[in-house]
């Protein structure tokens, strides 16, 4: 299959946005330290008020709290997004060289990133489009290190780019955030689960069977034993 | 002991042409907006800056760069997060242009590197980047089955922070998320100028609550509050 091969799209119309986050969201367990990702990860902060989920922004606050709005916004006071926020109850600061040792050092429990580029090893292609013409260079930011250093690593994307071409591949052709690195894929039709043996199918929207999702993943998938329908 | 200078460009007065000079910030938090402009003022070229972004959120940045002031920049997240508006972006032209030359590190390894230079650590060894282009031209070395980059110490001749409060001996204390790179960047500095909003007298800061100890921070100037503002990045 060339890499320009399109996807054949099911007419079952895809989750939004909100949805793929949501599904995450309830992939959280309580007591967890997280750390979500521009984009769609983002979205995940929606759904977990009133949860025991700790999110870390890695500009340095534990306890992330929810956007502020006018009159509540301190320029000191922002996410690694560059949006103004709230503290929490339990909230702590701390310097860059510390949020990163809590990433690097094993303590993030999930990392939720976006991906233009999965393959079916779990390495993640996510930091730099090479339609951008940037070459070699363009913003890692904390990817790397959220790749590489979080316990287990969800991506969260759309199953498929907007010109139609896989994001789901035997291997990524664009420059890699970090190799063998992902556990689990939530797409707008599926979650597919990275393991030893391949990606595993294990839940498609309704309406979407696991042939439809086959037809949009350029990588083969296995249909795991207890495949079902993805509920939120 | 007394670090206080009365100004900002009395403070930066010896920063001579080609000089490697980091600057706190993360986006708009925490920068050291007015030693940025009395830098752009006063001229110096050469310079090599060592910063999260040039000119995403630290628009005084952008004055070095149309005064070709820039060889080089080391960054994380140097361009604008959109395609089309990096397009427009005077920073990212000179990068593609060629004019300026651009290094980029994860920002785990970009803070490991400064806060090493601080800590008399000449290298480390991180997983971080194995594998992609972080890892071009660099040692690899494989610890418990795990490859790793050798990457090595940055320091700098001068460190421009921005804190909420610091006394006169240089001891500083930031607010909320405005600490991120400064502490690190303190450490790594030769000569670390740190711009306070408040100066205030030895024994006025809480010993508990200093973050930057004064011994890394050479020359301490107050600069007030900056004014609010707003950017999407």
């Amino acid at each position: 299959m060339s890499k320009m091969s399109k996807v054949v799209v099911p007419e079952m119309p895809p989750l939004e946005r909100e949805m793929i986050a949501l599904r995450i969201a309830n992939m959280l367990e309580d007591g967890s330290y997280v750390n979500l990702g521009i984009g769609i990860p983002t979205l995940v902060s929606n759904w977990i008020e009133g949860r025991d989920v700790i999110i870390q922004s890695e500009i340095g606050i534990l306890k992330c709290g929810p956007l502020a709005e006018e009159g509540e916004q301190d320029q000191d006071r922002i996410n690694a997004s560059c949006q103004f926020i709230h503290e929490l109850p339990g909230s702590s600061y701390f310097n860059v060289e510390t949020s990163f040792a809590m990433i690097r050092g094993g303590r993030m429990d999930v990392a939720v990133l976006g991906a233009l580029q999965v393959s079916a090893k779990g390495d993640l292609a996510g930091w730099n489009n090479p339609a951008r013409g940037l070459g070699k260079t363009g913003n890692i930011g904390g990817s790397m290190d959220l790749a590489v250093g979080a316990v287990k690593l969800i991506v969260a994307m759309e199953h498929f780019t907007p010109a139609g071409e896989f994001k789901i591949l035997d291997e990524c052709a664009y420059p890699l955030t970090a190799k063998g690195c992902v556990d689990v894929i939530v797409t707008n039709y599926a979650m597919i689960e990275v393991t030893p043996k391949g990606l595993l199918l294990k839940e498609a929207i309704p309406g979407v069977t696991p042939e439809d999702v086959q037809k949009m993943t350029a990588a083969r998938l296995v249909v795991a034993d207890d495949f079902h329908e993805m509920e939120l | 002991m007394d670090k206080s200078y009365t100004s900002v460009e009395s403070a930066i007065e010896d920063i001579q042409d080609g000089a490697v000079i980091a600057f706190g910030s993360f986006f708009t938090a925490g920068k050291p907006t007015a030693l940025t402009q009395a830098l752009a003022k006063k001229g110096v070229k050469n310079l090599t800056v060592v910063v999260q972004q040039v000119g995403t959120g630290n628009e005084e940045m952008l004055e070095l760069v149309t005064n070709g002031q820039i060889k080089k920049a080391i960054c994380n997240y140097p361009f604008p997060r959109s395609a089309s508006k990096g397009a427009q972006h005077h920073f990212e032209q000179e990068v593609r242009k060629g004019k300026i030359k651009l290094e980029i590190y994860p920002i785990g390894t970009f803070v490991e590197k400064l806060r090493c230079a601080g800590a008399g650590i000449p290298a480390f060894y991180t997983p971080v980047g194995a594998g992609t282009v972080v890892a071009e031209g660099k040692e690899v070395r494989v610890f418990n089955g795990v490859e790793n980059l050798m990457e090595l110490a940055l320091p700098v001749d001068y460190a421009f922070v921005h804190a909420w409060k610091g006394d006169r001996e240089g001891n500083l204390i930031y607010r909320y998320t405005s600490q991120n790179y400064n502490n690190a960047m303190a450490m790594a500095g030769k000569v670390t100028i740190a711009e306070v909003e408040i100066l205030v007298e030895v024994g006025e800061l809480d010993p508990n609550c200093v973050h930057t100890p004064g011994i890394f921070v050479k020359r301490v100037v107050q600069t007030g509050r900056p004014e609010f503002y707003q950017v999407s990045v």
